[in-house]
């Protein structure tokens, strides 16, 4: 019997050298953010630990709450800087060059294909569409890799997604995926790994197979997956130009699923998913009564340049409906800078956008941009439950950049269609 | 272990920003976290919690962010126990790792708010002492009980062998 990208990922990492349920392994890196980190700070240091596996493996990614949104944040960012310090831990990150963790660490080469990867965040299954095998984790999790470099790991089920058919205009990974949690339920792949495959996933664009790894949790997944290909190679030389053979690993022909799920991209229309669970999903077509008090584009679910750049062409000399609140938050430094330099936040700001500084932001309901009692907002994030966005008296619908783009020029839930030609 | 304590039913998809609201999570005060408990679906739930009371919710109980504030807030206002029909992942090896106990038990919906709970921890069984009937739940593979066994991640590390200890200092 052959095995699956993941087991085989899992298998090299196993410290047994066995792949049994439940294995010991060694992580080639650990990361948390400044709400996750501080936590496993505090847990490294009640646990009496004195030191720490490997200084160039462990990242601190200040991200949710920052810029400082106040007092308590800036210690706990403080704190990790600290820790940093005294342990020479060398991948600490404020705002000065990270940004997102999940759209950072790819884009910084901090991970590979092969890599097995733990965060002390739940997306941190964004990174399976490098053909690593990267888990969320609680902050207990990581004071202990911190310490020992291991994490134990119950080895997980695969479900097979096979796509076919040519995504028409609009339509891209994050419909996909929305698509396919509202198929599945948000715990339709409890505790599995969701193996995304087929030629409508070859066509995709690497920010787009970010994007759908990234949701992965909110179908309950352990992770997603995506086999390497040339796509994924020229993108991790780019990050990395210094890695030499990078090696890749595929899911044998007769490896074990727990289930194959087909289904064909050709007549899926842009997708929505509704208030309050990210399975809650319709076609935008359905919603356009909802009117909107604020757009959101960001987040590490889509906050990537082609994230914006499909945004700008439809905001292209256009004006977001009047008293609307539109944020759009390059997801990081880097990104920010591409997105001037290719005009796109001037396009935003002509448009009625304000440009926010990398952070999660408003996704968590953290700040800049929360929302008060019965506000409406679409949002490129990820998850849509009661009072994430802010009061639990107010309503998030999760769309792709396209949708959010085009929603905000008319200030209700819109198809791209109906605001900008197709050929355009 | 035995837990006695009165139950307090929610739903399913009980995700973590219910549990604990995203804005307290600069906090680490298990206390306050407690006292936040389920805010945003019910303010006035956590008033109805005694101490050694248990929470008995359907599917996919703690779904979400990987938030460990949440088990914390669970521990931090009292609740001695979690029944669901399942667990969100990230919230099962979280409530593992912090010592929170769990149970999986797939009759979880008959069992009625309020009811009063007697609770085998090793067993697995749960007893509805208001209608006198008996719960099993499913059993922790053997990996798991271990570290449930001496009260989280931490402690098993301690007290394993040397693979499992820490690595050398600044590698």
């Amino acid at each position: 019997m052959g095995l699956t990208l993941i087991e085989k990922i899992l298998l090299k990492h196993s410290l047994s050298g066995k792949l049994e349920d439940f294995i010991y392994a060694k992580v080639d890196f650990c990361f948390g953010n400044d709400i996750t980190a501080p936590l496993a700070v505090k847990e490294f240091k009640k646990a009496g630990f004195k030191s720490i596996f490997n200084k160039s493996k462990i990242g601190f990614i200040c991200d949710h709450f920052t810029p400082a949104r106040d007092l308590k944040a800036a210690n706990n960012v403080k704190l990790l800087k600290e820790f940093a310090k005294e342990y020479k831990i060398k991948h600490f990150y404020d705002i000065d060059k990270c940004g997102v963790e999940h759209v950072f660490l790819p884009e910084s080469g901090l991970v590979k294909p092969m890599d097995l990867v733990i965060g002390a965040d739940s997306h941190t299954c964004t990174y399976g569409a490098l053909g690593a095998a990267s888990f969320g984790v609680g902050s207990t999790d990581l004071a202990a890799a911190i310490a020992t470099g291991k994490c134990w790991f119950k080895v997980p089920e695969t479900i097979k997604f096979v796509y076919s058919g040519k995504f028409t205009t609009w339509v891209g990974g994050k419909d996909l995926m929305l698509y396919t949690i509202g198929k599945i339920g948000v715990d339709g792949a409890l505790y599995k790994v969701m193996e995304f495959s087929g030629p409508a996933i070859r066509s995709l664009s690497m920010d787009d197979r970010f994007s759908m790894c990234n949701m992965a949790i909110e179908a309950g997944g352990k992770g997603g997956v995506i086999e390497p290909d040339e796509k994924t190679l020229d993108y991790v030389r780019a990050a990395n130009p210094k890695l030499k053979n990078i090696k890749i690993v595929k899911s044998d022909p007769d490896a074990k699923y727990s289930r194959v799920i087909n289904i064909d991209v050709s007549k899926l229309t842009p997708q929505v998913a509704c208030p309050h669970l990210p399975s809650n999903v319709k076609s935008v077509d359905k919603l356009s009564k909802i009117k909107v008090d604020q757009v959101v584009i960001g987040s590490c679910t889509n906050g990537r340049i082609s994230d914006l750049a499909i945004s700008a062409k439809i905001l292209k000399g256009k004006k977001i409906k009047k008293g609307l609140r539109a944020i759009v938050i390059p997801a990081t430094p880097k990104i920010y800078q591409e997105a001037e330099k290719k005009k796109y936040l001037e396009i935003f700001h002509n448009a009625g956008f304000i440009v926010s500084p990398p952070t999660c932001g408003p996704c968590l309901g953290g700040h800049t941009g929360v929302l008060d009692k019965g506000e409406v907002a679409i949002a490129t994030t990820n998850r849509n439950f009661i009072g994430r966005m802010g009061d639990p008296g107010s309503f998030v619908y999760l769309s792709s950049p396209a949708v959010a783009a085009a929603s905000a020029i008319t200030g209700r839930i819109t198809n791209p269609t109906g605001v900008v030609r197709d050929d355009y | 272990m035995i837990i006695k304590g009165k139950s307090h039913k929610l739903g399913s998809n009980i995700n973590t920003d219910d549990i604990i609201a995203a804005k307290y999570l600069d906090s680490y005060d298990q206390v306050f976290l407690g006292s936040k408990f389920m805010e945003n679906i019910d303010p006035d739930f956590i008033k109805r919690i005694k101490k050694g009371d248990v929470v008995v919710a359907g599917k996919n109980f703690g779904c979400g962010s990987s938030r460990e504030h949440a088990p914390w807030a669970i521990k931090g206002c009292g609740i001695s126990l979690v029944i669901a029909e399942s667990f969100a992942r990230i919230f099962y090896r979280n409530a593992i790792n912090v010592g929170l106990p769990i149970l999986i038990c797939k009759q979880a919906n008959q069992i009625k708010a309020d009811d009063i709970l007697e609770i085998d921890l090793d067993k697995g069984i749960i007893k509805d002492l208001t209608l006198n009937k008996e719960f099993t739940s499913e059993a922790f593979p053997a990996f798991m009980q271990e570290i449930i066994k001496v009260g989280g991640l931490i402690k098993w590390l301690k007290k394993k062998p040397a693979c499992r200890q820490a690595g050398r200092k600044n590698e």
